[in-house]
């Protein structure tokens, strides 16, 4: 890729505020990772909140991903094809959980969920109990992540030439067939950042998992839960944790840059 | 048999379409203004849009009929169909594009045959140094011709050519056309080819329809079109 030489509009004021935003977004980073001895982080391993909340968020975040995708994937091919109002309207509906403080998702999930909740009494006539349960942490990931998938996802599909799609059902392909073998893996790309993002906001839910699914060591205190109840009393713990989710994000966005790079060169 | 007839009626979106052509085991060449309703009709043959009434027979098979109440789906109907961008997966290399239809649907052979009989037919088509190669990087002309074998390995009843040569430089055009010419003619395939150049017409010894608003408004020979144009963009195509 060539980059052009266009005139640069910064002044020494632009150049300013954008220094100052950088400095924003890096300094905590790195006054996180100034402020663990070696000392600090093989305690925090050996603590016993650590592993079982890493374990819960790797467990509980690769479930809700493979849901997203699963679910999502059809969903975005729909929305990228289709131009009816009905999928004009459900695009909206699907980012409403974007723009949808987390806290509200909460709330709005034991309105669902709970005992109380529109679904509670179908629930409990079947015995099953969803909030403060691992099956809540998982809902209230999907909840917040999978929008970003699926935009992601039907963006990538907007870019499959729909004359290569009918060729493909002229020289025999079924229908899914049609799909799986030229749409995919031409949106594959696309489909792998948003499978990242959704990971990366699964990974770092919070406010959504707290109020549904509580903040249970072992059954629903997934990492940034850890670091919440790690801050209470050992400060130095808190910071532990930070680093391993704060690394685990560094890899997740290393991993979109590349599937983008290879995005762009393979055009 | 050989030969094909269509009947088709339908419509997109406020544009609709009434066409009723013929061909025996040659080309014939669709004209007409920009959306007049040449891809349309392609497509319709194709089994790529519904229609509201159509009769569609190749090869003495019936594709489609709304009298009998029957509908080929478009996987099933053994017809090739060439879009304008070629419509080539990026994804694949030339032999695995060319292999596509041969590995997928009625047509799946395994995995060595398929490869054998995609570098076959790249290599009737003299483009057998390509199979390897990614599509991004072809040219026009090899694009086409990786496409046209894409098609023909699959031995289909009636090739469908949209635009086949709009895509490429004048040089590369009057080269493409000849080889083209020369392919339906050794295939011995019918085929319909929409294009907006008369040298297309003359060079594939193509009979003509013209196509205005949906509907055939004049069809014949280039001698028959020369002498008693319908219209003044027949006239202006023809160069009467």
């Amino acid at each position: 890729m060539t980059r052009s030489h266009r005139p640069s509009p910064s002044t020494t004021l632009g150049t300013l505020f954008g220094a100052t935003l950088v400095g924003l977004l890096l300094l905590p980073l790195v006054a996180l990772a100034l402020s663990s001895s070696l000392d600090d982080l093989r305690a925090g391993f050996a603590h016993p909140l650590f592993a079982p909340a890493l374990w819960l968020s790797v467990r509980t975040t690769l479930v809700s991903l493979a849901v997203t995708v699963v679910l999502g994937t059809p969903l975005a091919w729909w929305l990228a094809t289709s131009s009816t109002k009905l999928s004009r309207v459900v695009a909206v509906l699907v980012e409403l959980p974007i723009v949808i403080p987390p806290a509200v998702v909460g709330v709005a999930l034991l309105q669902t969920f709970g005992r109380q909740g529109l679904l509670g009494p179908a629930l409990a006539s079947l015995s099953i109990q969803v909030p403060f349960t691992p099956i809540a942490v998982v809902l209230a990931q999907i909840v917040v992540a999978s929008p970003f998938f699926v935009q992601a996802a039907a963006n990538a599909f907007r870019k499959v030439e729909p004359d290569a799609m009918i060729v493909a059902r002229t020289l025999g392909a079924s229908r899914s067939a049609a799909f799986l073998r030229v749409a995919v893996p031409i949106a594959l790309p696309g489909l792998a950042v948003g499978a990242s993002l959704a990971w990366a906001r699964a990974l770092g839910e919070f406010g959504a998992t707290l109020l549904f699914a509580g903040n249970m060591s072992g059954k629903t205190q997934t990492m940034p839960l850890a670091i919440f109840s790690a801050l209470e009393s050992d400060v130095q713990l808190a910071v532990v944790f930070s680093l391993v989710l704060a690394g685990v994000g560094v890899v997740l966005l290393a991993g979109i840059r590349l599937a983008t790079a290879f995005s762009s060169e393979g055009g | 048999m050989t030969g094909w007839r269509a009947s088709v009626r339908a419509h997109v979106g406020d544009f609709s379409l009434d066409v009723e052509l013929a061909g025996d085991g040659g080309v014939l060449a669709l004209i007409g203004a920009n959306g007049s309703g040449k891809t349309t009709f392609l497509k319709a043959i194709a089994g790529a849009i519904p229609t509201d009434a159509a009769e569609i027979v190749v090869g003495g098979e019936v594709l489609e009929s709304t009298t009998a109440g029957l509908r080929a789906p478009i996987d099933r109907r053994r017809v090739a169909y060439l879009p304008q961008g070629y419509g080539l997966f990026p994804h694949l290399s030339v032999l695995d594009n060319v292999a596509f239809g041969l590995s997928t649907g009625p047509n799946k052979l395994d995995r060595p045959t398929r490869r054998k009989r995609a570098q076959a037919m790249l290599d009737d088509l003299g483009c057998e140094h390509l199979a390897p190669r990614r599509v991004r990087g072809l040219s026009g002309g090899e694009q086409q011709r990786v496409a046209l074998a894409r098609a023909l390995v699959l031995e289909p009843r009636l090739l469908l050519l949209d635009e086949p040569l709009a895509a490429l430089d004048a040089t590369t055009r009057r080269s493409v056309r000849r080889v083209l010419g020369e392919h339906l003619a050794t295939f011995q395939l019918p085929a319909i080819v929409v294009t907006h150049d008369v040298r297309d017409v003359e060079a594939l010894d193509a009979v003509v329809a013209v196509l205005d608003a949906g509907k055939v408004v004049q069809q014949g020979s280039l001698d028959a079109l020369r002498q008693a144009p319908h219209s003044e963009f027949v006239a202006e195509f023809v160069g009467a």
